[in-house]
């Protein structure tokens, strides 16, 4: 396979031909935020956070979508998406209830995370308070709405990774959601494993172990990683 | 199916026209007024008459001034199909007719008199139309395919698949400058040879027929008054790039659109104008009719392959664009319903014709629904080029009741509003965005000095909320408070730095959302701005607390005792 | 409390600066001319309405402090009520939650009223400086005191502007 060579913030760095920014940026240790991004499950490109400047081009692109090419010039710190990133995450924090103090993820949460990295001290907008219910029908696990932004990272390991097609999206806008099945109780789903890799994939509170509390929610995502990397690379271990 | 059948189809129906054809508009807007009414009533007035061998009613498509409907028009000894509302001032055009009137209608046929109030089909709304999407609408009978084949339907198809190569095909589209008319007005000529360049075994044609935009009705029109033209138009466009299997995806708003095409595709596949072996070459082409549920989303064109494939309309990231993978991964043509209505034409009369008419950059014509505080709402196609004065003063009649035009708002929720001071501006892609707005699908609504712009700004931004599919955050939570800012500064309790925060806003979801919906959602509200800023400020409250600590746009510190913080009692 | 955490960095303050107004403090109005301000809590009645502009007015520099100030947080859960709902908490508490004497206490210029929506403090009046945290560890509270104190302008940075 050909390799290309860019340039990522002044840095020369290459990737294989068919690699995403985000995955040569890593590769040179260049972290770029990030939050729909899970390893080993198709990209969305929908959080927005990791838009990257690519001289030349007037459009801000997706690192996680975006295949890297032959003398790219690639900017991911600059101060105008610092900007937006902070905007985005303050719109995020605005949108629903996330209630860090009181939240099962709290210091295990990438929301949480990338807000302080990111020096979102504060939101400047106005928070919209909705209201949403908590799905706690099932036996293992709990779903809250509150919590939720839409990433759809459950969705997408539930279809990709597990193959049971039990998370969907419905509605749209400020009121679209998770669901099971055909909208109904997470606990009366047909088709879910029990296998809670949704809960593993989670990066905020919205998906948890029943039972814990403030704080205690953490997530094992090596197993995701176990999986995949058996699946696509016929290597029964964890990568790092 | 051969030309000689073709032909055969074309004389048959011409020489079967009878000496007076009765044309009642069964479009959707007349039929909302019982135009379906008024037909029924036609043809038993003309049996009643004993005049069933003289006169043809023809239930026809729209005939533009939707306003004054239902209308109908009496063509007198004529060319049957050809027949155009502006060559034939003998004709007279009735308005707002009702079923009773159809027997005084008739009787105007044997020197009789009638009271129905009659239009003038020689005003500027009519005369300086320059009809090629809309040749026939108004004029054939789109339930039938003999009326379009009478028209010269379907002959741009037989010298295309028997007489040129797709390549030739392809050349023809590029030297005719048509642009996409669904609103950004890509090359249709390149993006035709990009597809048909993408290797490929499985190729597909699309054609976007989800017109969202409120106020927006020219794709339905088309769809309701020609279906035919937008077939040959995507057989056509399948030839060149190499598809065999086209959809059209509409809105389940538009039964009648919906109806008149599939029995269109039923029709022309009886014909053998659609399916193997069309003219007998080697073309296969087949055409489906995808039913969108009326997400505006969809008119999108990524999230509106996701909904063809049977997923969630929501768009995706370009690249890949569809021309290289679009529909299950296979290279798809997209186009929307005016671009393939315009391509018969174009073949039938020259890809040189058709560039001569419009602008260096934008040729051709263009349809509009003019709506909103107009004298004449309804239906036009102005050549490229034409002044919105042209367009909405002399052929829409100006504001009603003697008001003021105050803006034109062009290209629906994406686009902008164009202050009465720029309406010498002429009508192309390009002159529109120096505007900030966007010549879009054809949606114009006209607001006289009655409407206020934060107002209008805002309705737009409440549409954009709503239709958000939520798949990036930028549109789907930043729609929302740019909603609510709108909402607060009109009820006056927004401050100078709510401004600032709006516009904040509107420059982070035009330049991070993920699809077009999003990119253009700040539009009107940053048009607004540029033309009416001080509409804006005048609702301003001052800041009791001095400015923000921080240069930073964003900052909303502070700020007086909102009226909203009474307490309960 | 976290402010006590502080422990002997109290007394280097104590030296310092001049302590005129605190709920420990039996003061009963806030006084003019004060350099800072550490305000804690939600803007949830009219009294934290009234005060808060009073604060505002009489505060060089005013220090939005802990997660209740700067995010509402769990004071703020009776909004996703929507409207009513200041009602319907009093209803919850006083009269369904009541073992005895149910009833909501209602004594204008006694007991505040309810805002129709909790509010951060930046909502209401503008606020100099941010300390996010419930509550803010005591290194925090320290690291933007050492800053004011020595006239440089406070920052705090990555895991210092935690919530929660």
């Amino acid at each position: 396979m050909a390799a290309k060579t860019l340039i990522i913030n002044g840095k020369h760095v290459s990737a294989e031909e068919n690699a995403t920014i985000l995955e040569a940026a890593t590769e040179a240790g260049i972290s770029i935020p990030t939050l729909c991004h899970l390893d080993g499950v198709y990209d969305a490109g929908a959080c927005r956070l990791c838009l990257v400047e690519v001289a030349g081009i007037s459009k801000l692109l997706p690192a996680c979508t975006t295949k890297v090419a032959e003398g790219m010039d690639v900017s991911t710190d600059t101060e105008r998406l610092r900007k937006y990133r902070r905007m985005t995450l303050e719109l995020l924090f605005a949108e629903r209830n996330h209630v860090c103090a009181v939240c099962v993820s709290n210091n295990h949460c990438e929301l949480q995370t990338l807000a302080y990295s990111q020096g979102m001290e504060h939101v400047r907008f106005e928070y919209r308070f909705p209201k949403w219910e908590v799905d706690n029908t099932h036996a293992l696990f709990g779903m809250d709405h509150n919590r939720c932004i839409l990433c759809t990272r459950c969705v997408r390991v539930c279809w990709h990774i597990e193959g049971a097609g039990t998370k969907n999206e419905s509605g749209r806008g400020a009121k679209e959601r998770i669901i099971t099945d055909l909208n109904q109780p997470w606990g009366a789903s047909d088709t879910c494993t029990n296998c809670g890799k949704c809960v593993m994939a989670c990066p905020t509170g919205a998906l948890f172990y029943k039972g814990s509390t403030v704080s205690e929610m953490e997530r094992d995502r090596s197993k995701l990683e176990f999986i995949v990397t058996a699946r696509e690379k016929k290597q029964w271990i964890a990568s790092e | 199916m051969v030309i000689d059948d073709l032909i055969a189809i074309a004389e048959q129906e011409r020489a079967a026209r009878k000496k007076y054809v009765i044309r009642c508009c069964l479009a959707a807007g007349c039929m909302s007024s019982n135009s379906k009414g008024v037909k029924e009533a036609l043809d038993v007035a003309v049996k009643e008459a004993g005049l069933e061998n003289d006169v043809e009613v023809r239930g026809v498509g729209c005939m533009k001034l939707c306003c004054q409907g239902p209308l109908v028009q009496i063509d007198g000894d004529g060319q049957g199909a050809t027949v155009r509302i502006e060559g034939n001032p003998q004709g007279p055009l009735y308005q707002r007719v009702t079923p009773e009137d159809a027997a005084s209608l008739v009787a105007t046929l044997k020197g009789g008199k009638t009271n129905v109030q009659r239009g003038d089909p020689a005003q500027p709304f009519f005369t300086n139309q320059v009809s090629i999407v809309l040749a026939n609408s108004g004029i054939v009978d789109p339930e039938r395919i003999e009326s379009y084949i009478a028209a010269d339907g379907y002959q741009a198809l037989h010298d295309v698949l028997r007489e040129m190569t797709p390549k030739d095909v392809v050349e023809a589209m590029i030297k005719s400058g048509l642009r996409g008319r669904g609103g950004a007005g890509y090359p249709t000529g390149l993006k035709w040879a990009t597809v048909a360049k993408t290797p490929g075994n499985q190729k597909y044609v699309i054609c976007n027929a989800d017109e969202g935009d409120p106020g927006a009705f020219m794709d339905r029109s088309v769809l309701e008054s020609d279906p035919h033209s937008v077939l040959e138009g995507m057989a056509i466009g399948a030839y060149a790039v190499g598809a065999n299997q086209g959809f059209i995806y509409v809105r389940a708003e538009y039964p009648l659109a919906i109806s008149r095409l599939q029995n269109a595709i039923k029709q022309a596949k009886q014909k053998e104008l659609l399916g193997s072996g069309v003219f007998e070459s080697p073309f296969n082409f087949n055409i489906d009719v995808r039913i969108g549920a009326g997400a505006f989303v969809c008119g999108e064109e990524t999230a509106l392959m996701s909904s063809v494939e049977g997923k969630r309309g929501s768009p995706r990231p370009r690249p890949p664009f569809p021309a290289e993978r679009g529909l299950w991964s296979s290279p798809t043509l997209i186009n929307n319903v005016e671009t393939f209505a315009n391509v018969p034409p174009i073949f039938r009369k020259g890809p040189e014709w058709f560039a001569g008419i419009g602008t260096e950059k934008s040729k051709g014509t263009k349809v509009f629904a003019l709506a909103g505080r107009i004298t004449n709402t309804g239906l036009l196609e102005v050549p490229m080029g034409t002044t919105l004065r042209e367009i909405v003063e002399k052929m829409g009649g100006g504001a009603p009741d003697g008001r003021k035009i105050k803006a034109v708002q062009t290209g629906g929720p994406s686009g902008g509003c164009i202050p009465a001071e720029a309406l010498d501006t002429p009508v192309d892609y390009d002159s529109l965005v120096k505007l900030g707005s966007i010549m879009g699908s054809g949606g114009m609504i006209v607001m006289d000095d009655t409407s206020r712009m934060v107002d209008v700004a805002r309705f737009f931004m409440e549409f954009c909320m709503d239709e958000s599919c939520g798949k990036c955050i930028p549109c789907r939570a930043g729609t929302v408070q740019m909603y609510h800012l709108l909402n607060k500064i009109l009820e006056g309790k927004a401050t100078p730095r709510d401004l600032e925060q709006l516009e904040s806003l509107c420059d982070l979801v035009k330049n991070t959302s993920l699809c077009g919906l999003g990119q253009t959602a700040p539009n009107p509200v940053l048009s607004t701005l540029r033309f009416f800023r001080k509409e804006y400020t005048d609702l301003l409250k001052e800041d009791v607390y001095a400015g923000p600590k921080t240069d930073d746009p964003g900052q909303t510190n502070g700020g007086p005792k909102p009226e909203a913080l009474l307490p309960v009692t | 409390m976290s402010f006590l955490d502080l422990d002997e960095f109290l007394i280097e303050l104590a030296g310092k600066v001049e302590l005129v107004f605190s709920p420990v403090m039996d003061v009963k109005e806030y006084p003019e001319n004060v350099d800072l301000c550490l305000v804690e809590g939600a803007v949830c009645n009219e009294d934290n309405l009234e005060m808060i502009h009073k604060v505002r007015r009489r505060t060089k520099i005013l220090v939005s402090f802990g997660d209740c100030a700067v995010t509402a947080n769990v004071t703020a859960i009776r909004n996703q009520l929507g409207l009513g709902n200041a009602e319907s908490v009093l209803q919850r508490a006083y009269v369904e939650g009541a073992q005895s004497n149910p009833g909501v206490p209602r004594e204008p210029g006694i007991v505040p009223l309810l805002l129709p929506r909790v509010m951060p403090v930046h909502e209401v009046v503008r606020v100099d400086y941010f300390l996010p945290g419930c509550p803010p560890p005591a290194d925090r509270i320290k690291a933007v005191l050492t800053q004011v104190l020595s006239g440089v302008e406070p920052k705090l940075e990555g895991l210092q502007l935690k919530f929660g």
